[in-house]
């Protein structure tokens, strides 16, 4: 068990910045997921606390230790692989008995861990098997109990999921959810899936570009993004961003204005443009709609329809519709109301004007 | 019923043209397995019959080797031969000699061949890739070359007609170096991390897993280096000189057929003892030295 601080964490490769002084604390016991596109430096800082990558800059420190120059086998930390990792020709048994025979642990003590951590994943049956033998949700469970087998302070998986089946996924997600829950250890959980992120994370620290661009619950994220990147990058489909000029309580956008609830601190007199963004479900086609836009597309997703508009500019709207409220016709001319409590207002460089919405 | 019969029939007919043409399918690779056996047999009699004469010759009288048209079966095959060659020629020790030889250069090879080739595949040093391309090019250049230079080291180091004269300059192997360094790239980058995370260095990682996953490899590069070094020939001439205790075989056999010109029957039977420790490897390996050969190649 241990608390996990990034401290001005820079990794550099060449003339390339993958990850850009990254600043974080993990609490003892948090499951933290690292969320963002792919190269945004998520597995590269990953890998840094695991010691398979050496810092460029910055501390990385482990319950207290600055683990820098600390070898990866004197660090107490166990990692889940993408591509799990098992020795092909080793059998389960072997396999998640392996960190432990470094340990000078005697042979009746690893049998007794051994068969422990296999009953908890429902592996006992299984022992004796090739990994060449098991089925992807197997051999991901094989992983995990390799990992927990030795009780390391500190987990980190890498996109443990992603070669697994949509259903497996979900009962997966499940599973390693509840395991963290009862043995408590900390760990960093990294993912470009937000379905994943939003499910399993205590906290998701979202990625871009190698920096760090939100750490929050997920649920906080969703509703008070940090800035327009993880505005549009959260949600399915994503918060539509419009250009406009913000004036008092009103936003000027192509077609229409959109109302806030209120103003925006320090911003309130004079007009100055912004970036305002508003999730799909906070819009609705209304008659009394304050936005005119044309109707490109209709998608029907069973459940919920996602209409998507275009403004006179150019700029798409998505709006976000229960199946059985009418659909509108390709290419009619609709009009867009606002929920004005859900508005986010964004600055000229995309981070969020605090005070806007709830 | 009759809704049954109609239900039924268009799906027979369906059924009946897969069925004819996988039974096409069928023929064909028939035919395309009879051409293949046929080109098979074809190479395994071009290999095989210049030995089974050899044998044949080996249990005749060197009149009838002599007559026109050779014989193609023994019917009075002399057994005596081959007493006789094992005698006469001493190839008891000489067995024992390339024996020793072989075993030596075997164990040689693959100890270095491993550590050479984990270092090229695993470690990151610098000028790896160059010292690697060197390494590649000496298998392009021919022992013939640097056959005088090896002598003169080696006799200068005093190891004429010993053991070490005749082992050391084969210790280390640039083709099995390069097979083993293939096998090792296969093995996943992420295996050797997890390895490093659970505690494993260089030397356990290499002989827990990087090894016997790469066992096909290894018994290739043995057989080969057994292979190369039971059936050297040159090497052993110019450095065992006149020392018995030293000569190997293939040196034996040329003594062999050089005391024994009248009767050539004894040469070939004498040949034919030499080759026996070679084909019982092959019966033994023929597994691994096709995959070990085709690792890689087919995927």
């Amino acid at each position: 068990m241990a608390e996990v601080t990034f401290d001005a964490v820079t990794k550099r490769y060449g003339d390339v910045t993958a990850v850009d002084r990254l600043e974080m604390a993990i609490p003892d016991g948090e499951l933290l997921v690292l969320l963002g596109p792919s190269g945004c430096g998520k597995t590269t800082a990953l890998r840094m606390v695991a010691g398979l990558e050496e810092l460029s800059e910055g501390d990385i420190t482990i319950g207290n230790r600055v683990v820098n120059d600390v070898d990866p086998k004197e660090r107490d930390v166990a990692m889940v692989f993408q591509s799990y990792a098992l020795y092909p020709h080793l059998t389960v048994a072997k396999n998640v008995e392996f960190p432990l025979r470094q340990r000078g642990m005697d042979k009746a003590e690893r049998e007794k861990r051994v068969l422990e951590v296999a009953r908890t994943l429902g592996l006992d049956d299984l022992l004796d098997r090739k990994p060449a033998q098991l089925s992807g949700g197997q051999r991901q469970r094989v992983a995990l109990a390799r990992a927990i087998v030795r009780d390391p302070q500190v987990f980190l998986m890498d996109e443990p999921l992603s070669n697994l089946d949509a259903t497996l996924r979900v009962q997966t997600r499940a599973d390693i959810v509840a395991l963290q829950h009862r043995l408590g250890t900390t760990t960093i959980y990294v993912t470009h899936d937000q379905v994943e992120a939003m499910t399993m994370g205590n906290r998701i620290a979202v990625m871009d570009r190698g920096v760090l661009q939100q750490v929050a619950p997920p649920q906080d994220l969703y509703d008070r993004p940090a800035n327009t990147f993880v505005a549009a990058f959260l949600g399915s489909p994503g918060m539509n961003l419009l250009d406009g000029e913000l004036d008092g309580t009103s936003v000027r956008v192509a077609g229409g204005s959109i109302e806030l609830a209120e103003a925006v601190p320090g911003r309130d007199v004079g007009a100055s443009p912004v970036t305002v963004g508003v999730r799909p479900e906070h819009l609705r086609l209304d008659a009394a709609g304050t936005v005119a836009a044309t109707v490109r597309l209709v998608e029907m997703l069973g459940a919920e329809t996602h209409v998507i508009c275009r403004l006179e500019d150019g700029a798409q709207l998505v709006v976000r519709q229960e199946a059985v409220v009418e659909r509108p016709a390709l290419g009619a001319n609709v009009r867009v109301a606002v929920e004005s409590q859900s508005v986010h207002v964004f600055g000229a460089d995309g981070t969020r004007l605090e005070g806007s919405t709830r | 019923m009759h809704a049954d019969a109609t239900a039924l029939a268009p799906t027979s007919r369906h059924s009946a043209a897969t069925e004819a043409a996988s039974r096409r399918d069928r023929r064909h690779r028939r035919i395309r397995k009879v051409i293949s056996y046929l080109l098979l047999s074809v190479g395994a009699v071009v290999i095989l019959f210049p030995i089974y004469i050899a044998i044949v010759n080996s249990l005749l009288a060197p009149s009838q080797i002599a007559h026109q048209p050779p014989p193609f079966f023994p019917t009075h095959p002399m057994w005596s031969t081959y007493p006789t060659a094992w005698n006469e020629g001493h190839l008891g020790l000489y067995l024992r000699n390339s024996a020793i030889m072989t075993a030596i250069i075997v164990v040689g090879q693959v100890v270095t061949a491993i550590l050479a080739a984990y270092a090229f595949a695993f470690l990151s040093f610098p000028f790896r890739k160059t010292l690697f391309i060197v390494f590649l090019s000496t298998l392009m250049i021919p022992f013939e070359v640097t056959l005088i230079t090896n002598l003169d080291t080696v006799t200068r180091l005093g190891w004429y007609n010993t053991f070490q004269g005749l082992t050391v300059p084969f210790l280390a192997t640039g083709f099995g170096t390069f097979l083993l360094r293939q096998s090792f790239l296969q093995i996943p980058k992420d295996l050797s991390e997890a390895a490093t995370l659970d505690g494993y260095g260089h030397w356990r990682f290499m002989t827990r897993v990087a090894v016997p996953l790469a066992r096909p490899a290894v018994a290739a590069v043995a057989v080969f280096s057994f292979l190369a070094s039971w059936n050297n020939y040159l090497w052993p001439l110019v450095v065992t000189g006149d020392n018995n205790n030293v000569r190997t075989v293939q040196i034996g056999l040329k003594l062999l057929a050089n005391t024994e010109v009248q009767n050539i029957n004894v040469t070939l039977a004498g040949t034919i003892i030499a080759i026996v420790p070679l084909v019982i490897l092959l019966l033994v390996f023929q597994k691994q030295l096709v995959r070990g050969l085709t690792a890689g190649a087919v995927k």
